[in-house]
């Protein structure tokens, strides 16, 4: 009852199921058999009723959900025009096509190299620097305590950038070093094992195992990457990279005029392909922080989903809003409301005689819990303990 | 398609009023006896789905609940252990051997079974509802994606048990967790938005008959433009069922007419602080106006 592949419609419905894969959709030869199955069902003719099921098959998520009419419309009705938006771009052209103004020092060669190059060493140190949990090596001391604003030579920025992302993966590997007692655990507790078998003579019948307990915390990140924060979001960026591994439970957003999810561009494991979309990403907006409007279009959006008791939110922003203080000291106490501490990180705390008086700073203030400077390394590995303790 | 607007009539006679896209998206999952996932916010009738659809096959419901740290033992089966325990001391005094005993207490008496095997053990095949499945962790929906994909479960001491009859799986989620694309993959998808005034008003008609029609229309325009407002917890479907039942009990016959009653009905719908402190008189009787 399934048409052959050779007729005109079964090539049509694979093609249709490819432009709905070049627009993220996870779907593959299995769903073009049952969108045919399906087509056959209901009837080539009955549009709207062939649009419903294949929408239900098709989509799996609500963003899919909200694409799928247009896509659906572009492709079987308006084929000329919508064919040519969809041609496949590949992913270097993408790349390659814009570099963005406050970025671009990311993207020349030798920087690139550099990342490059470190990338693979990266993991190595991850496995021998976990007995000694901070692994930065003191060559870079002098590095670690410059304020991220001195450093130009992009060389020296790449350098620092591998240096956050270290920094974080040690810090990771601090936070759930220690087991304890659980059902089903790769080793044996033996202390528990031999209690609670003495019933049994000694024998050792019952065995109680014992494992990494489940993460300690939930860490979500919100980095402001206004023009007046471009330099230290560009080297945090790495450190949350370095937060964000399978291993932890954490999200990322980026936050401008708008607030951008950012969390899976962060897992990407190549550094110089996240970096270069965040590069793009970043570059799409104009015009100063909207922390206010950010905040509640995450709390609006994606605080149920991200934070739980266990969470602890850090906003590294230099608290320069255009939107209102009252709007962002509400979104912080709802924020506050779900997450466990709030950790606010400003590079311009570690300056000479700045005080917090930008008015968002002021309103953000008292709901803060830990409020740190961001401008050095040295500065990002001493919020370590914040993130231990809950 | 005549199927859809059959199943679309049969489901309005049980009182529940659907569109197209989920009546479509529903007779699909029964023709090709796939699962359906259900996403939408709280409270606009993705349960009350499930309950529709067992109603309608003349079949049972069986729900299984997730939560958080939700395992094998409570969703698919388990040893009733005690038991097992006092058949071995019964038989004791008996001569039976070891293996004998052992091939007695693994037999199917002793098997509890729970939602998931109950599902799949059921002569006519049953509503199975897997309600908020988002809650549950990771290592649940491996199971789950086991099961749903070959419906037969194996117990190590019994061997596998297929299924005597494929269930009609419907499952839900409010999106408080990601869903791994290979359980999405398995399920036809529909998202359930809050209904549109029209959809609302049949609702509200088909589970209030005595309601004045007036006031019925004046509820779901109300309800429709209180969900626009900016609110932490938008009511849902039973909250104004709720509410066209408590305005009914206050022998309001229109939203203008009074305001206080109106004002304090609205516990029905609001279930913030903040929410019911932004909805101030003065937003109430500006909505009410719109609406009547």
């Amino acid at each position: 009852m399934i048409a052959s592949s050779q007729t005109p419609i079964t090539r049509r419905m694979a093609g249709f199921i490819d432009h709905l894969r070049l627009n993220d959709f996870a779907v593959g030869p299995a769903e073009t058999r049952l969108a045919l199955d399906i087509l056959d069902r209901i009837g080539p003719l009955e549009r709207a009723h062939a649009q419903q099921g294949l929408k239900s098959l098709l989509s799996a998520r609500q963003a899919e959900w909200d694409k799928f009419d247009d896509l659906f419309e572009a492709y079987w009705f308006r084929r000329g025009r919508e064919r040519a938006a969809a041609k496949p771009v590949n992913a270097h052209q993408r790349a390659t096509a814009r570099h963005p103004g406050i970025w671009s020092g990311h993207l020349p060669a030798q920087a690139a190299s550099g990342l490059a190059s470190s990338s693979g060493t990266e993991d190595d140190r991850d496995t021998s620097g976990t007995a000694s949990g901070r692994v930065v090596a003191s060559m870079a001391h002098q590095l670690r305590q410059t304020d991220l604003r001195h450093i130009a030579d992009p060389e020296e920025l790449a350098e620092a950038e591998r240096l956050a992302h270290t920094l974080a993966t040690a810090i990771r590997d601090r936070l759930s070093r220690r087991y304890a007692f659980a059902d089903t655990g790769r080793k044996l507790d033996f202390r528990r094992t031999f209690r609670a078998n003495l019933g049994h003579g000694g024998e050792p019948i019952t065995l109680v195992h014992k494992a990494r307990p489940d993460r300690p915390v939930r860490i979500v990140v919100l980095v402001d990457v206004s023009g007046s924060m471009a330099l230290y979001s560009r080297v945090f960026l790495q450190f949350v990279r370095g937060l964000l591994s399978a291993w932890i439970d954490a999200d990322a957003y980026l936050v401008h005029t708008k607030l951008v999810p950012v969390t899976d561009i962060l897992r990407e494991p190549d550094s110089l392909k996240a970096m270069t979309r965040l590069a793009l990403m970043a570059d799409g907006f104009g015009g100063g922080t909207r922390l206010g409007d950010c905040l509640k279009v995450f709390n609006d959006r994606y605080a149920k989903r991200a934070l739980n008791a266990r969470s602890v939110v850090m906003i590294l922003s230099d608290g320069y809003d255009t939107g209102t203080p009252d709007l962002l000291s509400r979104e912080l106490k709802r924020l506050k409301r779900r997450a466990r501490r709030l950790v606010w990180l400003n590079p311009m705390l570690g300056w000479r005689d700045y005080e917090p008086v930008t008015r968002a700073m002021a309103a953000a203030l008292p709901l803060i819990d830990h409020f740190a400077a961001a401008n050095t390394l040295d500065a990002l590995a001493a919020i370590e303990p914040e993130l231990a303790r809950l | 398609m005549d199927a859809v607007t059959d199943l679309k009539s049969r489901l309005a006679a049980v009182n529940y009023v659907a569109d197209d896209t989920l009546a479509t998206a529903l007779a699909l999952a029964i023709d090709l006896k796939r699962p359906l996932l259900l996403e939408g916010e709280a409270g606009v009738g993705k349960t009350e789905i499930a309950k529709a659809l067992s109603t309608l096959l003349e079949t049972r419901l069986i729900r299984l609940q997730c939560y958080e740290g939700l395992d094998a033992n409570a969703a698919i089966y388990e040893w009733n252990y005690q038991r097992q325990l006092l058949a071995i001391k019964a038989s004791e005094h008996e001569q039976t051997s070891a293996a004998d005993i052992e091939r007695h207490i693994f037999s199917e008496t002793y098997l509890l079974k729970r939602p998931l095997l109950q599902a799949i053990s059921e002569a006519k095949p049953a509503v199975l509802l897997i309600d908020e499945v988002d809650r549950a962790d990771e290592a649940f929906e491996a199971y789950l994606l086991e099961i749903l994909s070959d419906f037969q479960i194996t117990i190590p001491e019994l061997g596998t048990i297929s299924a005597v009859s494929v269930p009609h799986v419907v499952l839900t989620s409010n999106g408080s967790r990601d869903l791994s694309d290979a359980l999405r993959r398995r399920c036809l998808y529909s998202y359930v938005d809050y209904p549109d005034p029209e959809r609302e008003l049949a609702i509200i008609l088909s589970h209030r008959p005595d309601i004045e029609e007036r006031l019925a229309v004046q509820i779901s325009r109300f309800v429709r433009a209180l969900r626009k407002e900016d609110l932490e917890k938008a009511p849902g479907i039973a909250e104004t069922l709720d509410w066209a039942a408590a305005l009914t009990g206050l022998g309001v016959s229109s939203l203008d007419h009074d305001p206080d009653a109106v004002q304090a009905s609205l516990i029905c719908l609001l279930k913030t602080e903040a929410d019911a402190a932004a909805v101030t008189r003065e937003v109430t009787s500006r909505l009410a106006g719109e609406a009547a």
